[in-house]
């Protein structure tokens, strides 16, 4: 977990074999001093998961009048909520929000480090305005963006001096690019499948926000390439394209990783920037499992919990990978 | 700026001289015009990028300055009357939950940094049979959707009688911090030489002692790196603000979010009410840049 997995050069030091001479005692005293935090976080992570998971399995509905019993046939909110046109335009819509966003996020953040990386003059500069979004809240970066698509103003101001006629209502258009199927309304599968106009504000105001970030750590990763490396490339007679394909891309792959698994975690928990931006949509066009699952948590605990836990288990299958990774590569280390 | 070395993690500076291998002749401040035909495209590029970049930013301020005259026509044009008018409506409407913001943030970034401190100094430098893999579970509580336990939270602060209450939101933003604190403190603690503890230990100063007089004072960049970055994300909250807190409670993101009318909005004293709920952390970012970005990569690591 530390910094070897992200951070290609920098393995936390030469990492002293011993620690500090200690003995039993010392050693169950620090136990003592970390166990209330683990305790803590136990509860509040492992046994609350718990918990949700079992209110996704039983009646309760009104969050003031508790009921335990569970629901027959068993799991049978999760089957309840699969079949809604609202869950299916969920699943859709962060699969495409994540699809697009990491791919702009992390292509820009490399283009923007590899260039930022080599310029002259003003590199700091230059750095300082990229992550500057990074400090801003959701709220903030969406109520700009928000303005910036707005139907009647921004952006489609120009597309209409452009002599476009009819711009894109943005996050108000239902318009789907590339569907792939038409639901006939007996189908299974209730909403397009493809990309959804209204989410594309969303996702340039995400990368906008979080390009800094990508750039950050890919600037951290071109600085621990050993610049000998890239002198024997020159004195071989390698070219811009050869150093960059052959030598700086790969040592690059660390910091590659670390942008995908946080951001792609980034992307699977947006809330905040959708409801600042658009909240549902028309036909939920925009909306994602954290919007759903607020929406839910005044009348039926048990849609909130299921979704919640679906949620979780698409967080968990990219993040556990990755902890477990940083872990085996500590204790070998 | 202060972004000036991007350091891998905060460990980095107890190791000086470990830097660059190599780099050191072109480094210090090379501020040149570029010579070649390349490295003005470079040039070019990277101006034109950031401009790019700070489109929306002068949105939302020229927005603004707009005031009650309505927004301009276009909206990249300058307002023809720039006027504060549209501040003064937005700080009647948020300055409560400014101030909100800043009972929640201080003290929770507080506690959070001291705890993450504490075990941080104890996986570091006692670490303890199984200590790494307890770590790891520890870890996982950084990365969970809080939709999966908002619930259960919501549920414990009632019965605590803390629901809707700032002292609640206080509560949830430490426990959840703890991971990325320990995580922050560990790495950090991990670049101090172990001969120091072992010196303390050889004179006869137990765990707590150690830490008290002999780590804590080495801390202060740890604390400042896990300080910002937990000002920061607390500060930036809006999930467990919106959930949890009563409107007396409110922080001032969930506030902003409800400046946007259900029918009409008024982008002016919404982009105000954007400025002043940012300044905060645009200004600690502008001005400890660089603890910023190592708090950033340390946290990153993950």
């Amino acid at each position: 977990m530390t910094t070897s997995t992200a951070l290609p050069p920098a393995p936390p030091g030469p990492r002293p074999k011993k620690q500090v001479p200690h003995n039993v005692k010392t050693s169950r005293r620090a136990a003592w001093i970390f166990a209330p935090s683990l305790l803590v976080s136990f509860l509040f992570v492992y046994v609350f998961i718990g918990i949700t998971v079992y209110i996704s399995l039983s009646n309760w509905k009104i969050g003031t009048s508790p009921n335990l019993t569970l629901r027959q046939p068993f799991g049978g909110t999760y089957a309840e909520i699969v079949q809604e046109q609202r869950f299916q335009a969920d699943i859709r819509n962060v699969v495409i929000f994540t699809i697009i966003f990491l791919v702009l996020a992390i292509l820009g953040g490399l283009i923007a480090a590899l260039f930022i990386h080599h310029v002259s003059v003003g590199k700091g500069l230059f750095r300082t305005v990229f992550l500057l979004p990074y400090a801003l809240s959701f709220i903030v970066t969406g109520v700009a963006w928000r303005w910036i698509f707005a139907p009647s103003t921004g952006v489609n101001e120009i597309l209409r001096s452009m002599g476009i006629e009819n711009p894109p209502g943005w996050t108000t258009d239902t318009t789907i690019l590339g569907a792939l199927n038409h639901p006939s309304g007996t189908d299974f599968l209730k909403v397009q499948f493809g990309i959804p106009v209204a989410l594309l504000p969303i996702i340039f105001a995400a990368a906008w926000q979080l390009v800094g970030f990508a750039m950050a750590m890919y600037l951290a990763g071109l600085a621990s390439i050993p610049e000998e490396h890239l002198e024997a490339a020159n004195v071989d007679g390698a070219n811009v394209w050869q150093r960059l394909r052959y030598i700086v891309l790969p040592q690059l792959w660390p910091s590659t990783i670390t942008c995908f698994v946080l951001l792609l975690h980034v992307a699977l928990k947006i809330f905040d920037l959708v409801v600042a931006m658009s909240g549902s949509g028309p036909g939920f066009v925009t909306d994602v499992p954290g919007i759903y699952i607020y929406n839910y948590l005044t009348s039926r605990y048990d849609k909130a919990s299921a979704m919640a836990i679906i949620l979780l288990l698409l967080t968990l299958v990219v993040i556990v990978p990755y902890l477990v990774r940083g872990y085996r590569k500590e204790r070998k280390a | 700026m202060a972004v000036e070395t991007l350091e891998p993690t905060p460990s980095r500076t107890a190791q000086a001289p470990r830097r660059r291998p190599g780099k050191l002749a072109p480094k210090p401040r090379s501020w040149s015009i570029p010579k070649t035909p390349g490295g003005w495209i470079v040039l070019a590029f990277c101006t034109l990028a950031t401009l790019g970049m700070l489109v929306p930013v002068y949105v939302i301020i020229t927005t603004a300055l707009s005031g009650s005259t309505g927004a301009p026509n276009f909206f990249l044009a300058f307002p023809d009357a720039p006027s504060l008018d549209a501040f003064k409506g937005a700080w009647t409407k948020l300055h409560g939950s400014l101030v909100n913001s800043l009972q929640i943030t201080v003290p929770a970034a507080l506690i959070s940094c001291l705890l993450g401190s504490i075990n941080g100094y104890v996986l570091s430098k006692f670490p303890f049979r199984g200590s790494n893999a307890l770590f790891t579970v520890l870890l996982v509580g950084m990365f969970i959707p809080f939709q999966a336990v908002i619930i259960p939270v919501f549920q414990f602060l009632n019965m605590l009688h803390l629901q809707g209450s700032i002292i609640g939101l206080i509560l949830v933003h430490i426990i959840y911090g703890i991971p990325i604190t320990t995580l922050i403190f560990r790495n950090y603690y991990e670049g101090i030489p172990s001969a120091i503890i072992e010196a303390a230990s050889i004179d006869g100063a137990g765990i707590w002692k150690t830490y008290i007089r002999v780590m804590l004072p080495l801390s202060v960049p740890g604390f400042v790196v896990a300080g910002i970055f937990q000002c920061t994300n607390i500060w930036n909250d809006f999930l467990f603000g919106f959930i949890l807190a009563s409107p007396a409670a409110w922080p001032a993101t969930v506030t902003l979010n409800n400046l946007i009318g259900t029918t009409t909005v008024d982008y002016s004293e919404l982009m105000a009410g954007a400025v002043l709920v940012a300044a905060p952390t645009v200004l600690l970012y502008l001005v400890l840049g660089r603890f910023f970005v190592s708090g950033l990569t340390a946290g990153a690591v993950k």
